[in-house]
């Protein structure tokens, strides 16, 4: 024990006697834990997510993830996992073109709501009708964070951003495409949900929900389609700490968590 | 003195530490606290443990920048503190 | 197999699959449409996949993840579809993948976006222009050949009569020799290795000091990569008449071989004047140009546009005659590229023109 700053503290710069690890700092499939991206950022936390569960499933040896672009491409030459990096917008296309090649693999995509909303709405809304065997996954943070915070397709209504200053409205921007909702009403989707890593909870939910998906797929079911709530307070122009709760009263007071559809539970 | 069962313990990597705070709402036993002028060399303030952890692994898996190493008591402790 | 009476839309499929191409991607359009039904018709009973994408964009991503796979990969369409096409094909050049790219193009207005290529950044695709449908049959299997042995994309430059000409061809599998080890190729299996691999128009290898890209160092060595392809590829060219031609007529695909046509019979009246047929419209032949009008007194350069190869030309003869542009667009109502230029006497009439200049 230690006193920093008034408090009794227990040292926590080695390993404790008598303990065994039960999770290590960088998940298994990161190469380098260090990354570039803003303190607070959900997206680590989302790839930690998704990646822990591929090594879960036992599935590693025949995994092949395809990036979108956007910050979360910091981790495609950062993974000790196949990687097919593709264009903005594009990624189902390519995660199609493999599958299909490819039967035995489990492919996944990576990409944000400007990747897939704005630049590739086609291409997953297609990727879903045709029950293509993939999963898709958006990492919806309601901005274009990369670029520094810019309105997409799905920011909600009176949401500040740098190119909508005095908020979100309709009349000068339109409303926000609920990617998940329009993807479940097509046949081909099988199984759609929509997470958050804000909380422990949410984190644990939707690890569940990345499970769900990928067994989807495993057992060649059709489309399986992840949202992931993700926070970005650089974006967003607030301090991390208020991140969490910014993500519920906002982004997913219009994404509403929860899962939208499962074939397999009827 | 009181005694805290302490279940688990953590190893932070107080350099790639961002000062998020994402861990300490996360922590259900509430027992990370952030440092409120200590910082690491880059700026940034860290996490502190106090006694009672249960190696939940709520910190490891909700932190961005991958600080935490969780472990796990092969039997509790009691972690004696003033009160 | 033997000869068969073949469009060349079918011909061009089957010469796909000898080659060993096994996926393929499309949307319809005038005059590629065809490609695509026979690709759909030929690739089920070889295990291979016709993907009927939803618009030319998705096309050509299928296209892109099948090729990161090893399998032999194809997509096309026709110039405007190509040019829907051009981000994907920039990039999957930059990520070092082969792929077979077919453009039955309108005419020949597609030659500065084949050669240059549509997209952006600093990348070249080799470019193969076949005159007919035993040449296409041909060519389309080099196509792939080239495209493993360089890992980047080949384009096979057609229009509406390498299309929808038929032919008698016998398509047999044709043996270039060996291509490299595709052990880039991803099929999941180097996941959780350490060693996993990565695709990337970014970048190729992993940086362990820090994540990112560093896109100078990459971008540097796609550059040089693409310098080694250039110099590595044996310019094609078909060459006639031209040792003691007054007149030297260059022209490329379909054009070319009414050129060629119209060159002969020229001659069998005891006129001096030769042909040129660029084959491989990038890497361009120049050097074979500059041998073929060395004793030339005017080049003409023919094409269906209002002049695009006759740049090339001129860069290759670099003024030591003159290089008279005789082509134009020749379209009829159609707008799909069916040209009423395309006659003996009209060309006859054109090159006449030239040859009088050169006296």
């Amino acid at each position: 024990m230690r006193k920093i700053e008034g408090l009794t503290v227990i040292p926590t710069d080695t390993a404790p006697e008598h303990a065994r690890l039960v999770d290590d700092f960088t998940p298994s499939l990161i190469d380098v834990g260090a990354h570039n991206l803003c303190p607070g950022c959900g997206e680590p936390i989302a790839m930690r997510s998704l990646l822990e569960i591929v090594e879960e499933l036992a599935v590693i040896d025949r995994a092949i993830g395809v990036f979108g672009i956007g910050c979360y491409t910091a981790f495609s030459n950062n993974l000790d996992c196949e990687v097919l990096q593709a264009l903005h917008g594009r990624a189902p296309s390519l995660a199609t073109g493999v599958k299909r090649a490819k039967p035995n693999t489990l492919v996944f995509t990576i990409q944000g709501d400007g990747d897939m909303v704005n630049e590739g709405l086609q291409e997953v809304i297609h990727a879903a009708a045709r029950g293509e065997n993939i999963t898709c996954v958006m990492l919806n943070n309601g901005v274009f964070g990369e670029t520094g915070g810019h309105i997409t397709a799905a920011t909600v209504m009176g949401q500040r951003t740098k190119n909508s200053l005095e908020g979100r409205n309709a009349k000068d921007h339109g409303y926000p495409i609920r990617l998940s909702n329009l993807i479940a009403e097509l046949e081909g989707a099988c199984y759609v949900a929509r997470g958050a890593v804000n909380t422990a909870g949410n984190v644990a939910k939707t690890r569940r929900m990345i499970t769900r998906a990928f067994e989807t797929q495993l057992r060649g079911e059709g489309f399986s389609f992840l949202e992931i709530l993700t926070m970005c307070p650089t974006g967003w122009f607030i301090e991390t700490q208020e991140a969490p709760d910014y993500l519920d009263d906002t982004l997913a007071a219009t994404h509403t968590i929860g899962v939208v559809k499962d074939t397999a539970a009827k | 003195m009181r005694s805290v069962l302490t279940r688990g313990s953590v190893v932070i990597d107080v350099e790639a530490c961002k000062g998020c705070d994402l861990c300490i709402d996360a922590c259900p036993p509430d027992v990370l606290v952030m440092t409120t002028h200590e910082v690491n060399t880059r700026g940034y303030r860290y996490p502190l443990l106090l006694p009672g952890c249960t190696g939940c692994k709520a910190c490891s898996q909700i932190c961005p920048d991958f600080v935490f190493q969780v472990y796990k008591y092969d039997k509790p402790i009691e972690i004696e503190v003033a009160e | 197999m033997t000869a068969q009476l073949l469009e060349g839309s079918d011909a061009v499929a089957h010469a796909m699959v000898a080659a060993g191409c096994r996926f393929f991607a499309g949307y319809p359009m005038t005059p590629f449409t065809e490609v695509l039904e026979h690709m759909a018709k030929l690739l089920p009973p070889v295990d291979g996949v016709c993907m009927n994408a939803e618009s030319e964009l998705e096309a050509v991503g299928m296209a892109w993840g099948a090729a990161a796979t090893g399998t032999r990969a194809a997509t096309g369409s026709t110039g405007q579809g190509l040019s829907l096409m051009q981000e994907s094909l920039a990039e999957i050049t930059l990520a070092h993948l082969p792929l077979v790219v077919l453009n039955m193009a309108r005419a020949q207005g597609d030659y500065y976006q084949a050669t240059r290529g549509g997209g952006h950044g600093d990348y070249r695709h080799l470019v193969l222009a076949p005159m007919d449908v035993p040449e296409a049959v041909e060519l389309t299997q080099l196509a792939f050949h080239l495209a493993d042995t360089w890992r980047n994309p080949v384009m096979v430059f057609g229009d509406y009569y390498l299309a929808h000409t038929y032919q008698s061809v016998d398509v047999q599998p044709i043996d270039f020799g060996p291509v490299p080890v595709k052990d880039w190729a991803l099929d999941g299996s180097s996941s959780g290795t350490g060693r996993a691999k990565l695709i990337s128009p970014l970048g190729d290898f992993k940086q362990r000091d820090d994540v990112g890209y560093d896109l100078s160092d990459y971008y540097l060595r796609c550059a040089a990569k693409t310098a080694a392809m250039v110099a590595g590829v044996e310019p094609m060219i078909d060459i006639g008449y031209c040792d003691d031609a007054d007149v030297v007529v260059v022209a490329f695909g379909t054009a070319g071989k009414y050129i060629r046509y119209t060159v002969a019979q020229m001659r069998a009246d005891g006129l001096r004047v030769g042909y040129a047929r660029p084959i491989t419209l990038f890497p361009f032949p120049s050097e074979a140009i500059v041998r073929a009008t060395a004793g030339a007194r005017r080049v003409a350069v023919y094409e269906n546009n209002m002049g695009q190869m006759v740049d090339d030309v001129r860069l290759a003869v670099l003024g030591r005659a003159p290089v008279d542009f005789i082509g134009g667009l020749s379209l009829d109502s159609s707008g799909f590229g069916i040209a009423p230029d395309y006659n003996v006497d009209v060309l006859r009439r054109k090159i006449t023109a030239v040859m009088e200049a050169s006296s």
